[in-house]
């Protein structure tokens, strides 16, 4: 039971620095912030309709006959 | 609910979590950030469906997750796209040695089944509760758990079995009890 339980404390520390790595890896991305092209993305979206034709013409530059 | 301006902002404030749990997913920045488009496009198409009052972070996941997963099926993952992908979407290059080891940690990741990796980044990284995570994934709250201990320990075995012998003569232990302990 001694080793099971000298085992717990190595895996202790072994999950520590995981949690570890994967907050870095995953914080490293949201530190970035909202990139332009979604914020502007979000705006330019009247509602529920342009998100849906969107979706449908599957490229969110093409308004629906250019420009 | 109707998409007013501060749901409009709602949404925004999910965005950065959304791309690294995208990019957590699939190794690929650019596929992330397309994934999240799309996870934006539909929502703001279905926010009628959304219940005001409800986790909104969690609506944006469940959408993005469901997404990766149809689309992964249809074209698997680019691995060899992967590599350098992910170091582009790093903003500060970080030190060689960190940059080893974190390359180290990410083929890891990959490494994991697809069920178990996308459980602990929920759980691990974007911190959602047990009971989120399982309703992003539509399983049950002890799925969740049991997915999230197992990638753990696959991710201990794949990065730390040398550097174990560290921290002591325990190793034949250890693989006896994990022997027979299964």
């Amino acid at each position: 039971m001694k080793e099971v339980k000298k085992q717990g404390g190595l895996n202790a520390e072994i999950q520590s620095r995981i949690g570890h790595q994967l907050r870095a890896m995953y914080d490293d991305v949201v530190r970035q912030g909202v990139p332009d092209r979604f914020a502007e993305l979000i705006r330019k979206l009247d509602g529920p309709e342009a998100a849906a034709a969107a979706v449908a013409g599957g490229d969110t530059d093409k308004n629906n006959g250019g420009d | 609910m109707p998409l007013t301006n501060e749901l409009r902002d709602d949404i925004l404030a999910s965005v950065p979590s959304l791309r690294a749990f995208a990019i957590s997913l699939s190794g690929n920045g650019d596929r992330a950030d397309d994934l999240v488009q799309e996870t934006l496009l539909r929502a703001i198409a279905n926010i009628d469906s959304f219940q005001p009052g409800s986790n909104l972070p969690a609506w944006l996941f469940t959408i993005l997750r469901n997404l990766f997963r149809s689309d992964y099926r249809k074209r698997r993952r680019e691995v060899e796209d992967a590599e350098g992908n992910y170091a582009k979407t790093l903003k500060s290059q970080p030190s060689q040695t960190a940059h080893l080891e974190f390359e180290e940690f990410r083929a890891a990741l990959e490494k994991l089944p697809q069920d178990q990796r996308e459980a602990l980044i929920l759980v691990g990284a974007s911190g959602f509760s047990y009971e989120d995570a399982a309703a992003i994934c539509g399983c049950a709250v002890g799925t969740i758990k049991s997915r999230v201990n197992r990638a753990r320990s696959k991710l201990s075995a794949l990065l730390y079995v040398d550097s174990a012998e560290d921290f002591g003569p325990d190793n034949t232990v250890r693989a006896v009890i994990g022997g027979n302990g299964g």
